[in-house]
């Protein structure tokens, strides 16, 4: 505890006996993804212990894959949350852009690559309205996103049935252009004999991405302080609105990518494609340690959420346990993550005074 | 009333000519002269609805004054937002302090005007400089923070309103409107941030000190504005008022003097 690296500050010796106090092992307590680090390293621990078919690299390669789908939306999410709001919409967004990319290649045969583009031009504006009417308006996200999910996912069963006549868009691998699609979103990558999905490299990405932004940026700076309290943050000249209105096309846009990556990988899509998958976004950045309330949290702990998510999924089908148990896994885990976030944030800061 | 056009010194900084403002049919304000000058503190003293809040809106751009000049170094200026006036090196602290509780101090003190350091998509903020710059503004304001990397939220009342001061000062401010700076602060906070005041007053600002408190005003104060009722009771240089005569017209004068006779126990016997 007495180890501090602020001793060679100045000669001041009434300085010392506070500064003692903030060691380094304080500051770590500080850090929003401690909760998640920490739950993650037990989850790993816990199913490697016990389960051989886990910590195989072929296991390994296995739950990576679900937590890197959901990793990218999990720091897009934590982003937005860091700024103060939601987006119910997130999950069933996917949906929508993998549909757009089945619906144009397949049934008007557009080259896969154009359809793609469209599909992000689909998702920028979803996020556009979505910003749009929560600042316009000063409702909460919450609700606003509530009623762009419902019509999404009314949205999403109604068009595939009038396009296709059907609950399902196939025949995507046919499409024009889908050699090179297939590379970019749908990959693996020969690493040692095993096969690791590409989308694993583009999860690490954007959480270096997301975290280069949120500490290293003008913008990072705002988002914080959006989140923390919008009417000061204005006061002092911080851009709230377009800051909120970017945070949610950034949601939209990793949507589109994991719709993507949904519609390229398995060449068919259903029209309930990623309804309920919201949730599972909040839960990961939760358990990051994004405060609900938002001005905290961190990209890195978001993707540590979604390792967790990703082990746990896949650990209790190796260790042939019923598939039931999982959600109840997960909310355990989510429950543990907030208390230890909210103790350990208190603790840190009521000894800081 | 004293006139506005003193003596012979220096052109004000700042110089408020018969200032009034109207919501609707509501007199808020009227007919307010007051001068500030670098290097001095003019002290805006008044109860609770006495237009101190609506004065603080006209000099900081939120409001347009309905009647009266506004002179900033001698020349008639109108503001109409508040970027413009601090543009003008008029900076306001407000009451809520504009700062975010969660956020570390060097973030606060340049929230809303990071500085940048790269190019192109590598444009980021220059954290090193920043909390550089933040450490080295407060040491400057005689502010000793722990650790420029703690958050704000675990200030107290009277380091936050310092912090404040020094951020508006780094950023260029010449005028200086601290709304209420004391009023939530106990005794010995209270003294800490009197003591920032008189710092600003020395690096040479102008500080308009907003208070209901004259044991606060007086100590610091150079020239006392005493508002009731949106009307000026008089704006005084320090010689020609006692902290007991600012007391007295602050409460309006005999009302204190009857309340004292009626809270006083009936003499017994």
């Amino acid at each position: 505890m007495s180890a501090t690296r602020e001793a060679p500050a100045a000669p001041r010796d009434r300085v010392d006996e506070r500064v003692a106090r903030v060691g380094w092992w304080r500051r770590l307590l500080v850090r929003p993804e401690l909760g998640s680090l920490i739950g993650a390293i037990v989850v790993l621990v816990f199913f490697a212990v016990l389960s051989e078919r886990f910590r195989a690299p072929g296991g390994v390669a296995n739950w990576l894959d679900p937590a890197s789908t959901l990793g990218i939306m999990a720091v897009a999410v934590a982003l937005l949350m860091i700024g103060g709001h939601f987006d119910l919409s997130a999950g069933v967004m996917t949906g929508t852009t993998a549909l757009t990319v089945g619906i144009a290649t397949s049934e008007w045969g557009w080259n896969i690559w154009a359809a793609i583009v469209l599909s992000l031009a689909v998702a920028l504006l979803i996020g556009l309205f979505n910003g749009w009417l929560v600042t316009r308006t000063g409702l909460p996200s919450f609700i606003i996103t509530l009623g762009s999910f419902l019509m999404l996912q009314g949205l999403n069963l109604g068009l595939t049935k009038a396009f296709t006549g059907t609950v399902i868009v196939g025949g995507i691998a046919s499409a024009p252009g889908y050699d090179s699609a297939q590379k970019v979103f749908a990959s693996s990558v020969e690493i040692g004999g095993t096969g690791f999905r590409i989308t694993i490299l583009w999860w690490v990405l954007a959480t270096l991405l997301g975290t280069w932004v949120l500490l290293r940026t003008r913008f990072g700076n705002w988002v914080f302080a959006t989140g923390g309290d919008d009417v000061a943050a204005r006061n002092v000249g911080v851009p709230a609105r377009r800051t909120t209105i970017t945070l949610f096309m950034t949601t939209a846009g990793a949507a589109w990518f994991v719709g993507t990556t949904l519609a390229v990988r398995l060449t068919s899509v259903q029209a309930n494609t990623g309804a309920g998958q919201e949730l599972i976004y909040i839960v990961a950045a939760v358990i990051g340690g994004c405060l609900l309330t938002g001005g905290f949290g961190s990209a890195i702990g978001a993707s540590l959420g979604a390792l967790v998510f990703g082990m746990t999924q896949q650990g209790i089908v190796y260790l042939r346990w019923n598939a039931d148990w999982f959600y109840f896994f997960l909310g355990a885990m989510l429950l543990l993550a907030v208390l230890t976030n909210r103790l350990v944030r208190r603790y840190a800061e009521a000894a800081r005074r | 009333m004293t006139a506005a056009g003193t003596s012979a010194e220096a052109a004000p900084l700042l110089e408020l000519r018969g200032i009034g403002k109207d919501y609707g049919s509501v007199i808020a304000l009227d007919g307010i002269s007051t001068t500030v000058r670098a290097g001095e503190v003019t002290c805006v003293l008044g109860d609770n609805g006495a237009g101190k809040s609506t004065l603080i809106k006209v000099l900081a751009g939120v409001h347009q004054p309905s009647r009266g000049e506004l002179l900033l170094d001698g020349r008639p200026v109108t503001f109409a937002a508040p970027r413009e006036a601090l543009d003008a090196g008029i900076a306001t602290v407000y009451q809520d302090l504009a700062m975010i509780p969660l956020m570390a101090i060097w973030r606060n003190f340049f929230l809303g005007s990071e500085p940048t350091t790269g190019w192109g998509p590598f444009r980021r903020f220059d954290s090193a400089t920043a909390k550089d710059v933040t450490r080295r503004e407060l040491a400057a304001m005689g502010i000793d923070i722990r650790d420029p990397d703690q958050p704000v939220g675990t200030l107290s009342g009277g380091e936050r309103q310092s912090v404040a001061i020094a951020r508006a000062v780094h950023f260029g401010a010449r005028v200086l409107i601290l709304d209420e700076p004391t009023s939530a602060l106990g005794v010995k906070q209270a003294a800490v941030v009197l003591r920032y005041i008189a710092q600003a007053r020395d690096r040479g600002l102008g500080v308009v000190f907003i208070t209901h408190n004259p044991h606060h005003a007086h100590p610091v104060g150079d020239r006392f504005l005493l508002l009731n009722r949106g009307r000026s009771l008089g704006d005084f240089r320090k010689d020609e008022v006692t902290r007991e005569e600012l007391t007295t017209m602050m409460a309006g004068g005999d009302e204190l003097t009857e309340l004292a006779e009626e809270l006083e126990r009936p003499a017994a016997g």
